[in-house]
């Protein structure tokens, strides 16, 4: 069961004389979703983009899905999935454009892609809707998409950037629904979130604050820890120390 | 007089209809806010009632001038921060300040006192072009420039969208300070925790008004028992729970479950139909506005 799917040592990114990432050391899980929190600027997207293998460390090591995140950068993509509320489908394709473009640059062959593509609609209940412009889908289906098609090409690790922002407590609830599914399969999500009650459904959070991670644990035991109500209370009394902003 | 009033207000862009016959009003000196997702239509509201778009049908006062025919004079009452940041990149912050104060003829010396507690914080970057600030620095730069010309009524559009949650409770204090001025604010968030920091709220979604309450009021509106319920395994908690006739909804809450049933549920039978489950505990539970806004939704 603990077997590590991310695991990074002491990881270090500068720019100049400004630390950004300061040696993170943690390991995530199979099957954990891990729940990355920090404030604007404590250094969440760095750290991100060096796990998925678009900036490489300034020391520090890690592996992500078996692959090292410094000499294998460009293997690492083939491991992992992306998906962010900001970037996510191509609103004027179809969806089964999308679903093939996706593909493609996945790196799935034709037979591939027509197998799991028919795979995918008739799971999500979407078979009519092959030829629908995704810009005309309801948001809620739009995420359900979104997710199934960063999960494509099967990676054993998902990378979801604050996936449900400005979305309705409702579609919220549902695309969480679709993480704890994934995560019972096997596949380990890595999230970030503005949404502190997000923060509990995960597995184990970790808190970011001036590049450092300041906290790691599951979120009973942080709170117990840290005498706190909720991980939105913990969150602010470590981020309020913060000494930098963006 | 009512500072914001708005009657039947609809606008359409081809297919979608943005606003659909929305009604209410704002008093003088309210913290009013806007709460719903994206598609609700806030940002079309707000476009309306800033007189940079005029409705298909229905009719509204901001400050007691009407959105058609007295756009001019709406425009110098009212400050407007838009949702997409919109100030001069290539210009400094301080450049930013007095553009808009030109605009407004008005001079940021006469007005230095109302903006003090926002653009003290970026003043020490006075001379950083706006393109160079943080999402944070811009923000507050945004409301400094719509707060330049003293107005009566504050338009501002998801502030706190994409800001942390430390940020977020900072803005929401600075709206504290201004209120103290007896200004007008409308605020729109997709933030439902937010909702209690106003006075009044409006529920939105696809185009319309839910309902509107203060927040106290509105959280008393929710229909049924709620409770919230947890185990170890909290998946397969939630396909029990749905499984059981009479439960309306169950969805996930925080380190919880809320769980919604009719009176004739007590915890008691709770327990009896969720069956033996390892770590089960339930309790009852105080609606929020989520609460209040889910079971909306789905009428």
């Amino acid at each position: 069961m603990n077997e590590a799917v991310i695991s990074v040592h002491e990881l270090t990114k500068r720019f100049g004389d400004f630390t950004a990432v300061d040696r993170i050391s943690f390991e995530v899980f199979r099957g954990e979703i891990f729940g990355f929190l920090g404030a604007n600027g404590a250094g969440k997207t760095t750290a991100m983009r060096m796990l998925c293998g678009l900036s490489r460390p300034t020391s520090g090591c890690g592996r992500v899905a078996g692959c090292d995140i410094v000499r294998q950068s460009e293997e690492i993509k083939r491991h992992i999935g992306y998906m962010s509320q900001r970037f996510s489908l191509y609103d004027d394709l179809t969806v089964r454009e999308n679903i093939r473009l996706f593909a493609g640059i996945y790196g799935l062959s034709r037979r591939e892609t027509g197998t799991r593509s028919d795979d995918l609609l008739r799971r999500l209940d979407f078979a009519s809707e092959g030829n629908t412009l995704v810009g005309a889908l309801p948001l809620g289906w739009k995420q359900k998409l979104a997710f199934s098609i960063a999960t494509l090409h099967r990676p054993e690790v998902v990378f979801l950037d604050e996936p449900t922002g400005g979305v309705d407590p409702l579609t919220r609830r549902q695309f969480w629904e679709m993480i704890y599914e994934a995560a019972a399969g096997g596949t380990t999500l890595f999230v970030t979130t503005h949404y502190m009650d997000e923060a509990e459904y995960c597995s184990r959070v970790s808190i970011m604050v001036d590049g450092r991670i300041r906290a790691l644990d599951t979120p009973a035991h942080l709170k117990q820890q840290y005498a706190t109500r909720s991980i939105d209370e913990l969150f602010r009394l470590l981020a309020r120390g913060a000494q930098r902003s963006e | 007089m009512e500072a914001i009033e708005v009657k039947g207000l609809s606008k359409r862009f081809g297919a979608v209809q943005a606003l659909d016959a929305v009604t209410f009003s704002v008093h003088p000196g309210e913290l009013f806010g806007l709460i719903g997702p994206d598609g609700a239509g806030k940002t079309t509201l707000f476009r309306l009632l800033a007189t940079l778009l005029s409705p298909d049908s229905g009719e509204a006062r901001v400050g007691g001038c009407d959105i058609v025919r007295d756009y001019r004079a709406i425009r110098s009452r009212v400050g407007y921060m838009p949702g997409r940041f919109s100030l001069y990149g290539d210009l400094t912050v301080e450049e930013n300040l007095r553009f808009f104060a030109a605009l407004f003829g008005v001079e940021v010396e006469a007005s230095y006192d109302l903006i003090a507690p926002v653009y003290r914080q970026i003043e020490p970057f006075r001379r950083r072009r706006a393109a160079k600030l943080s999402g944070g620095m811009k923000q507050k730069l945004a409301l400094s420039c719509a707060l330049i010309h003293r107005p009566e009524i504050l338009f501002l559009d998801e502030p706190t969208t994409g800001v942390d949650a430390v940020s977020r409770s900072e803005f929401w204090e600075m709206l504290d300070s201004l209120r103290q001025h007896g200004m007008t604010i409308l605020v729109s968030t997709p933030y439902m925790d937010e909702a209690s920091r106003c006075d009044r709220i409006a529920l939105c979604n696809e185009g319309r008004v839910l309902g509107i309450d203060t927040p106290e009021a509105l959280v008393r509106r929710f229909e049924g028992r709620l409770y919230a319920i947890r185990a170890d395994a909290m998946f397969a908690l939630l396909a029990a729970a749905r499984r059981i006739e009479g439960v309306e909804a169950c969805y996930p809450f925080g380190e919880t479950h809320h769980l919604v049933a009719g009176a004739d549920f007590d915890m008691r039978r709770l327990a009896r139909e969720l069956g033996p489950m390892p770590g089960l505990h339930i309790e009852p539970a105080e609606a929020t506005i989520e609460d209040v806004f889910i079971q909306w939704m789905k009428r």
